[in-house]
């Protein structure tokens, strides 16, 4: 296990410290949660900082190991999360930078590096949530452009978003084709004709979900990234970068947290409460381990070539859990504070129980460890 | 490891429970308790990352005789590099292979037999041992409880090479359970294809994996907090996993001729040597 750095990313890391205690000093305030409007510019606004620093490309063009320094040390100082950018960074960026035509990395990464342009994700469909490949939105050629119908669901950001990298079946489940055939990858700009988003509310009260209704939306042909019918393999890298690297920020954050628990229940007095306590110890030994399975699967896939592997599988499963944990030890050092809407660890709590459910639940997760990590027979 | 402590010398060892004299010299001559002792002292000349993957092994093969205590003596008990000399030591409240073994450190004053729950760890208790937080044979105690930058003890390190052994025992119990669960046909197919069995199999994975980052980045940081936090993280594994593959194998685990049984209880020996969960717990919130 390699957990030294060279001098260059050292320096890298020095250099980033400096510029973000320079900065964030003077940054406003980020917006109300529920804020849209606000938030795209607020977050879009920090984007374009980074840019004009320097530190753009980062996120899909820079080695793994400067990407995860990247990430720590802004959670670190307290910098704004990628927010309403999260999409284009994390999600349809690295897919566009790993697949997409010279044409097509010209023409939509640098806008979502500048913090110009946002994008959400069609993926999830009402009948097609862990069986993501079962999708049924329809695409069928015109000319130069696809037609497209059909509605996506807990679709983050579909309010504010440009773009929407978005899944459709071109070609029909057959015989011949299984489901993960016959499914494209297309870039949907938002503002085409025909597309309703309707707001959906998540049981934290805040609405950054939306459904998202296409009835014959026009996209060029132009806009789909990898062959047609091949969209499951380039959503594919999308994922694994999901399951990879995208939690590195919140691993910082959750050991920052665990400091802060202990500080507040060293305040009001639970700290007295061995039980606790010793639950605390418990869950830094986790995220201390997280933290190194993050570093371990980063290598992983600087040796790789690029793409997290199975190791995210394996990451996932065991932070979405253990997120819960601590957000339940949270609501034990308030005690009954944890019931007021207005400290900020009781909506954290409530947002953490999407963990165990986004992007395959956990029961799925098991299912991907158990036949593709561990070789077991095709399950019933 | 396999070569030198196979399956067929474990089985023999469960019915003829007795420190091997000649496995542990040939232990010695492979380099095995010399890892850590400088060259120009004789050794090998390696570090903690090289030992965790020994004791490793050492745990995944269930290796008898108390290796940790004479590994951390190699270098200053004459003749425990070589193998010659069999070194134990007082873990917390308890003692394995007194009887067996050449030298102890540590105070033994009033130790009693214990009829142990691990047919190849005998044990002594020691029922007025000191604070159990203190490492009693490290002669310069230099242990402060919450203290996170107090240098590495011997306790520190028995207890990372413990939990590299509990790493090893996670590991193979998860192997051990998705082997069984390939072959073992019920309902007309392998028993591995019920999602019960699956979701079993794939949280084993998760603890093992889970552990192995933590022991191999605490062998690498020689970090004391990370070294507890492994101890934590590895102890899990190695005694749910034990469980969860006993659970896998159905009424063969419940057998004493299945080796299952065999790691849940060493799992459960190793993780009540030394100091305990309460205080690596206890260690990790005070440093929050």
């Amino acid at each position: 296990m390699d957990l030294t750095y060279t001098e260059e990313e050292e320096s890298f890391r020095a250099g980033l410290r400096d510029w973000l205690a320079d900065v964030l000093p003077a940054l406003p305030a980020g917006p109300a949660p529920d804020d849209w409007p606000g938030r795209r510019a607020y977050d879009t606004g920090w984007q374009r900082m980074l840019y004009d620093a320097g530190y753009g490309e980062v996120h899909w063009d820079a080695a793994p190991t400067l990407r995860l320094i990247f990430l720590e040390e802004t959670e670190k100082a307290g910098a704004p999360y990628v927010g309403a950018n999260f999409v284009g960074l994390l999600h349809a960026g690295p897919t566009i930078a790993a697949e997409g035509t010279p044409e097509q990395r010209a023409r939509w990464l640098p806008p979502v590096l500048r913090g110009d342009e946002v994008w959400c994700q069609g993926f999830s469909e009402p009948d097609a949530g862990s069986d993501l490949a079962s999708l049924r939105t329809r695409a069928w050629r015109d000319g130069d452009c696809y037609v497209v119908s059909g509605s996506k669901i807990w679709t983050s950001h579909a309010e504010v978003a440009d773009w929407c990298e978005l899944l459709v079946r071109t070609t029909p489940v057959s015989a011949e084709v299984p489901k993960h055939r016959g499914i494209t990858w297309l870039a949907l700009p938002m503002d085409a004709a025909g597309i309703t988003v309707r707001p959906l509310r998540t049981l934290a009260g805040s609405t950054e979900f939306a459904e998202v209704i296409l009835d014959e939306v026009r996209v060029p042909v132009a806009n789909r990234v990898g062959a047609e019918d091949d969209g499951w393999r380039v959503s594919m890298v999308t994922l694994s970068f999901e399951r990879g690297t995208a939690f590195v920020g919140e691993v910082v954050a959750c050991r920052r947290l665990l400091g802060e628990l202990a500080g507040e229940a060293r305040a009001n007095g639970r700290w007295d409460d061995a039980a606790l306590r010793r639950r605390l110890g418990r869950l830094s030994a986790e995220f201390t381990a997280l933290w190194r399975l993050t570093q371990w699967n980063v290598s992983e896939a600087r040796r790789t070539g690029g793409v997290p592997g199975t190791g995210g599988s394996v990451f996932k499963l065991r932070y979405s859990h253990a997120r819960q944990e601590l957000y339940d030890a949270a609501a034990d050092v308030l005690g009954p504070g944890a019931l007021d809407l207005e400290r900020p660890w009781t909506l954290e709590r409530l947002s953490a129980l999407s963990y165990t459910i986004a992007a395959g639940t956990s029961q799925i997760q098991r299912n991907i460890v158990a036949e593709r990590v561990l070789g077991l027979p095709k399950g019933r | 490891m396999e070569g030198r402590f196979g399956r067929d010398a474990l089985r023999a060892a469960v019915e003829a429970p007795a420190l091997d004299r000649e496995l542990w010299r040939a232990l010695g001559d492979a380099g095995f308790f010399a890892l850590c002792v400088p060259e120009d002292a004789g050794g090998v000349g390696l570090g903690l990352p090289e030992a965790v993957l020994a004791f490793e092994e050492a745990g995944r093969v269930l290796l008898p005789g108390p290796a940790v205590a004479t590994f951390l003596a190699a270098g200053d008990v004459e003749g425990a590099a070589a193998g010659e000399t069999v070194v134990t030591a007082v873990e917390g409240e308890l003692v394995p292979w007194l009887e067996e073994a050449d030298v102890v450190r540590g105070d033994t004053d009033g130790a009693v037999p214990v009829r142990s729950v691990d047919p190849l760890t005998p044990l002594h208790r020691v029922p007025d041992a000191p604070n159990t937080s203190h490492d009693p044979h490290d002669p310069h105690d230099p242990y402060t409880p919450h203290d996170p930058h107090a240098p590495r003890t011997s306790a520190h390190v028995a207890s990372l090479l413990r939990a590299a052994e509990q790493l090893g025992s996670a590991t193979r119990t998860c192997e051990s359970a998705v082997e069984h669960a390939r072959t073992r046909e019920q309902f007309g197919g392998p028993v591995g294809r019920f999602q019960a069995v699956q979701h079993l199999c794939a949280d084993m994975l998760v603890r093992a994996e889970l552990a192995r980052v933590a022991v191999y980045a605490a062998a690498v940081t020689g970090d004391r907090l990370a070294a507890a936090g492994a101890r934590l993280l590895a102890d899990d594994a190695a005694v749910r996993n034990a469980r969860d593959c006993l659970q896998v194998h159905g009424g063969m685990g419940f057998t004493w001729e299945s080796d299952v049984h065999l790691h849940l209880k060493r799992a459960w020996v190793r993780a009540g040597l030394g100091a305990g969960a309460r205080q690596a717990e206890e260690d990790l919130a005070a440093a929050l």
